[in-house]
């Protein structure tokens, strides 16, 4: 067999990989951006408290994530039993429950990277557009979500990158299933354990490799653009 | 207009309270620190006040008996930002129509067309704010406010950022606003000129407090609140007409009560207001008219005042039929002997000319020795 040829294994484990840490970067978006919003312009009792949860995967070992994922949300979980009564959505052991567990570990580093970018946003301008007559809703999406653009590019690419490589919280919570939970670090973790695996291994690295390349140059190229239409 | 609010943050309070028409400049006057932004943001609705009532043009913004708060966008206030404030991430053209578009169609009695050729700004329509120069910036953002239709204007300071030819750009656009567009203006500065050339009104605030509010002329040439005004800008500001626009000798005469003023020809025409400003420090005082002189301006009059804070320096207030103020040095006080109440000349050196009603606006603000 050629070398550059790539087995169903790992065309699987490609796609899966690309298709759950798309998932998981769409689904962090919005709400990564609101609890930025929060935890930025917000004063509130138990700020603190919401920070630390939301920062806990950054500093947990990822197994320790993907195990109280797995007490929380698997099928007798305490909210994944209730999830599956009422909506019949089951996350441990397939692709969702992958989606989650690396939406849950790219989260702190897609919020720390929104909330700078807001935090940089002159609040002059948002009271500039209220005098003009626009609401704060509008404000929002009109001025601050404009200007948070760059923050939102660099957190989207730390938390798409966080997501591809994602291993102990997964492989944790919905194991190493082929062509359901098994992503490209979970492939090539396997590929490494069979006798004959290293050129497959290999294979998938420089796939790693190339993926990751690709994301920062596409980050790079957007916030070139977008500085360029700052600057008219 | 009216305006009755307090503020405290810290050991700061703002405790402010003032009437006034709903047509033509007023001036906010002070001290940096004073209180006068905080006191627009009020009215803006940028800052909350403690208490108090703000009604513009007969609408109710804040009162907070009745616990009426309009949000800023509620309003109808435009807001001219000392630092402009453009929105970084759109055209000029975006900025100028992000306000006018949220203003309902039958609310909107400023159009666009009208506003960019006033300001100048047709040709940077499609530029970015990031290559626009600090004069056209602030242009820009008063278009901006402008074309909100605003039912009171406020600026702030609008020209502290612009050096000072960038301010001889701006400030014409600004004294047309008031003439072209019935709108109210409430113009915060501590700069004792650009009020001159555009207050019809001023109010006089110190450490929170409305000091004294009235009609312009009538405050400058009041003794008591000379020290509000600075050393530098101390004067007397005298409303004449124009008397003859250019007379034998090349100057153009303006009188004032029954008196003829000389100043640098000017284009303005004849029975035209024009406001002088006459610092303290450029009249001086014989004690007899002086037969050959190189004065143009000599009014005789009497000792009012005399004001004598112990510096090197004494200040009289002269009554040449209105009130002239005069600086000058403690020996000359001494020399002359002057009395209250005694006859004496007074002697104009210079004459700063800043008014709103000179047609040619570009050529204001002349200070020449004459």
């Amino acid at each position: 067999m050629h070398f550059w040829q790539l087995t169903d294994v790992e065309i699987q484990a490609l796609w899966l990989s690309l298709w759950v840490s798309g998932w998981a970067v769409a689904i962090s978006l919005p709400i990564g951006i609101l609890v930025a919003w929060v935890l930025a312009r917000l004063r509130f009792p138990g700020k603190n408290l919401l920070d630390g949860l939301v920062h806990l995967p950054l500093v947990l070992p990822p197994v320790v994530t993907g195990y109280l994922l797995l007490v929380l949300l698997g099928r007798n979980g305490l909210i994944g039993a209730a999830l599956h009564k009422y909506s019949g959505v089951v996350l441990a052991f397939n692709w969702k429950g992958a989606v989650l567990a690396a939406a849950v570990m790219s989260f702190p580093l897609l919020v720390r990277a929104v909330r700078l970018s807001l935090e940089s946003v002159d609040q002059g301008l948002e009271a500039a557009a209220r005098t003009l007559g626009a609401g704060p809703l509008r404000v929002f999406f009109t001025v601050t979500l404009p200007l948070m653009v760059p923050g939102i590019i660099t957190g989207l690419i730390l938390a798409f990158a966080r997501s591809l490589g994602e291993f102990g919280a997964t492989i944790t919570f919905v194991s190493n299933i082929r062509g359901q939970t098994q992503t490209l670090p979970l492939a090539l973790y396997t590929l490494t354990q069979v006798p004959d695996g290293e050129i497959g291994a290999m294979r998938l690295c420089v796939l790693s490799v190339l993926i990751a390349m690709a994301a920062l140059v596409c980050s790079e190229m957007l916030a070139r653009r977008f500085a360029a239409r700052m600057k008219g | 207009m009216e305006i009755n609010v307090t503020h405290r943050q810290g050991d700061f309070c703002v405790d402010a309270a003032f009437g006034g028409s709903e047509s033509g400049v007023t001036a906010l006057f002070g001290p940096s620190g004073a209180g006068k932004t905080s006191l627009i943001n009020m009215v803006a609705g940028l800052m909350r006040p403690d208490a108090g009532r703000i009604s513009v043009n007969g609408l109710c913004l804040f009162d907070s008996s009745r616990r009426i708060d309009l949000p800023p966008e509620k309003r109808r206030i435009g807001y001219v930002f000392q630092d402009g404030r453009l929105l970084p991430h759109l055209s000029v053209r975006a900025n100028l129509t992000y306000g006018m578009r949220r203003t309902p169609a039958d609310h909107r009695f400023v159009a666009f067309d009208d506003v960019v050729e006033l300001l100048g700004i047709g040709h940077l329509l499609n530029r970015r704010p990031a290559k626009l120069s600090g004069g056209e910036k602030q242009r820009v953002a008063i278009g901006r406010a402008l074309l909100t239709s605003p039912a009171l204007l406020l600026m702030d300071e609008p020209l502290a950022s612009l050096d000072g030819s960038r301010k001889a750009e701006v400030l014409p656009f600004i004294m047309r606003l008031s003439r072209e567009y019935a709108i109210p203006i409430l113009y915060v500065s501590h700069i004792m000129d650009e009020i001159l050339n555009l207050a019809d009104r001023l109010v006089i605030m110190d450490r929170g407090h409305v000091a004294a509010f009235g009609d312009l002329d009538d405050l400058l040439s009041k003794a008591e609140l000379q020290m509000h005004l600075g050393k530098e800008d101390y004067g007397s500001v005298i409303s004449t007409v124009v008397d003859e626009p250019l007379d034998a000798s090349g100057l153009t005469r303006l009188r004032f009560d029954e008196h003829l003023l000389k100043v640098p020809p000017m284009p303005a025409g004849r029975g035209a207001p024009i406001r002088v400003r006459i610092s303290a420090r450029n009249v001086a005082v014989a004690l007899q008219a002086p037969s050959v002189t190189s004065f143009q301006n000599i009014f005789p009059g009497k000792v009012d005042q005399i004001i004598d804070q112990g510096e090197s320096y004494v200040d009289l207030r002269l009554n040449i039929g209105c009130f002239l103020w005069a600086r000058i040095t403690r020996q000359s006080f001494l020399d002359l002997n002057l009395k209250t109440g005694q006859p004496v000349f007074a002697l104009i050196k210079s004459v700063a000319v800043s008014s709103g009603a000179v047609n040619d606006v570009v050529n204001e603000r002349k200070t020449q020795r004459i």
